[in-house]
């Protein structure tokens, strides 16, 4: 997917104008609220006709205030998962399911009915009204419906905003295995540094109005480490878990973690905040946090008035924040030997 | 005791079928008006809000003596119709038209609030799964407006039962030819001795506008338990 985008509509005193070129299969928008992702998603999908600029996917020109070139919504092939799965009230879930597939030409129907509806796990709900289902549910079904109309680019609009954190995460891997098995290019928008990790390579950070410059999810949250209050969230996979002494013991790479939130299920993504760990230059002894793993200095690296530490532990990275003089007293910087110091209760199960 | 005279079953048929035909000819104008008026931007939208509600403010005996203007023989209208062979003014078809033009307002008002009431975003969506707006028109907002439609239906079914003032005047009091309920009740209240007769009619009246307000509520409930 190739989306060449300038184009701005005002709004009053405000000015919304978005400059950007991107090419890629996974893109997130990330911003505050009221930043103007809204607006962009809905000059995107054709439902919010910008004041001027040219707009192009994939060399074809969606909108041209020059050539007076507008395509409508319904010829732009651009579908769209809304922050509130907007579900049609009065029809089935598999008529909701069809509606864009019903629409779609077909030599362009090359997604199976019958495969989504096992990659989205919905074969129990289709002759269900929509009126009655969870939100996780109304959300897949929302995610199906967009994914059967065969769009050449799929807009996710804060899809997990909606849901309790426990779903948003349960709802991650079917966005994942749909774009994956489908070979749909999306752009994630959020919110989020963390869903922004999961969902997108290339980020566009939207402010104000508008944008800057192309970055990845993880230099970005570097980045807003300093400046932010949960620091930089690690996102730890984690598998086969074992149960010692009422606590979790995880296979993380070649290295063991011990948890207090985890559960029986074989795999599982647990956050850990920079500023949840403690870097030691010397074995720690009698102390009450139950990991103490050694590791060495990969990189340092500057946010606000926080040093980032990013730690290779075995083969594994993660990354803990320490304040300037803590950095000097410990001698850090690449190729350091230190012992990151962690309680099982820092971790945070998200799936 | 009630009491009905032939005229009277005569005038109670017609005010029912007026009623229906004014309500049944003006649904689709009515969903294309309340669509226009919810959805649409454009210029004169407020001279076209203030048009199609300008009956409810009227007194109709002012909107039959328009329509009078209209539609009689030497009308801007009326002379057209005259030539190809159609009379309008003094049939019932008249008493359909003042029906009509009087209810309208209310037709629209209740559509219009249905569709307001439906989440803009689904029309987005569907808008964005290929849908063009008329598909969208009647596969989201009409099914969706349904509440809005039966209930500006009964509305306006009720209205044109009731409808005195701009049907006496476009359509005369001819009964067993325009002689609906209020026009008949109107005549016997005028004609000494005929209270009993006055009085059947009201209670037919009354059964009327009670059977299209229950069936107004238990269509509504229905549709909220659907939905």
């Amino acid at each position: 997917m190739e989306m060449k985008f300038k184009a701005g509509k005002n709004y009053g005193d405000v000015a919304m104008d978005f400059d950007f070129a991107v090419s890629g299969e996974r893109v997130g928008v990330f911003g505050e609220s009221g930043s103007g992702k809204s607006t962009l998603v809905g000059m995107l999908a054709g439902l919010l006709q910008p004041d001027q600029g040219e707009i192009t996917l994939d060399g074809e020109s969606l909108f041209s205030s020059e050539r007076g070139i507008n395509i409508p919504p319904e010829r732009r092939r651009i579908a769209v998962v809304f922050q509130q799965p907007t579900l049609f009230p009065h029809l089935s879930v598999e008529s909701n399911l069809l509606y864009g597939f019903r629409r779609t030409l077909p030599e362009q129907r090359t997604i199976d009915f019958a495969t989504l509806v096992d990659v989205l796990n919905l074969e129990g709900l289709l002759e269900r009204g929509v009126n009655n289902l969870s939100g996780g549910e109304k959300q897949r079904v929302s995610l199906g419906r967009a994914v059967l109309a065969n769009p050449r680019l799929l807009l996710m609009d804060e899809p997990m905003s909606a849901l309790d954190d426990n779903l948003k995460f349960q709802i991650i891997p079917y966005l994942k295995s749909v774009s994956e098995q489908f070979k749909i290019p999306y752009f994630f928008i959020s919110h989020s540094l963390v869903e922004m990790r999961l969902m997108a390579d290339q980020v566009i950070v939207v402010s104000g109005g508008r944008n800057a410059a192309l970055t990845t999810a993880d230099q970005l949250a570097r980045a807003r480490m300093g400046h932010s209050p949960v620091g930089y969230i690690n996102l730890l996979k984690v598998k086969t878990p074992r149960r010692i002494d009422g606590l979790f013991a995880y296979s993380w790479g070649n290295q063991e973690l011990l948890i207090s939130a985890g559960n029986d299920q074989a795999e599982a993504l647990f956050e850990l905040s920079s500023k949840d760990i403690i870097l030691c230059k010397r074995h720690p002894e009698a102390i009450s946090a139950r990991n103490l793993i050694a590791c060495t200095v990969a990189n340092t690296f500057v946010s606000g008035n926080r040093i980032g530490v990013e730690l290779a532990c075995g083969d594994q990275l993660m990354v803990a924040e320490v304040v300037e003089s803590a950095a000097e007293e410990l001698g850090i910087r690449s190729g350091s030997e230190l012992f990151a110091v962690i309680k099982a209760v820092a971790f945070r199960r998200l799936g | 005791m009630l009491t009905f005279t032939p005229a009277d079953y005569e005038a109670i048929g017609l005010s029912v079928k007026v009623a229906i035909t004014a309500t049944i000819l003006s649904l689709p104008l009515g969903f294309l008006l309340s669509y226009i008026l919810t959805y649409g931007v454009f210029r004169g939208k407020l001279l076209l809000e203030v048009l199609i509600n300008l009956p409810l403010t009227l007194p109709p005996v002012v909107i039959g003596y328009f329509l009078l203007i209209l539609l009689g023989r030497h009308g801007w209208l009326g002379g057209m119709l005259e030539a190809v062979g159609i009379r309008i003014i003094f049939t019932w078809k008249a008493a359909v038209i003042a029906s009509a033009v009087v209810g309208f307002p209310l037709l629209v008002r209740s559509m219009r609030i249905g569709m307001e009431s439906i989440d803009r975003q689904l029309i987005h969506a569907s808008r964005t799964l290929g849908a063009h707006w008329y598909d969208t028109l009647l596969t989201i907002i009409l099914p969706l407006s349904t509440r809005g439609i039966i209930a500006g239906s009964s509305l306006m079914f009720a209205r044109s039962l009731g409808e005195f003032g701009a049907t006496i005047i476009v359509a005369g009091n001819i009964p067993g030819v325009t002689q609906t309920i209020p026009l008949a009740i109107y005549e016997y209240a005028a004609s000494p001795g005929s209270e009993t007769m006055a009085l059947s009619l009201c209670v037919v009246s009354v059964l009327l506008s009670l059977v299209v307000l229950i069936f107004h509520e238990v269509m509504g409930a229905k549709l909220v338990r659907r939905s």
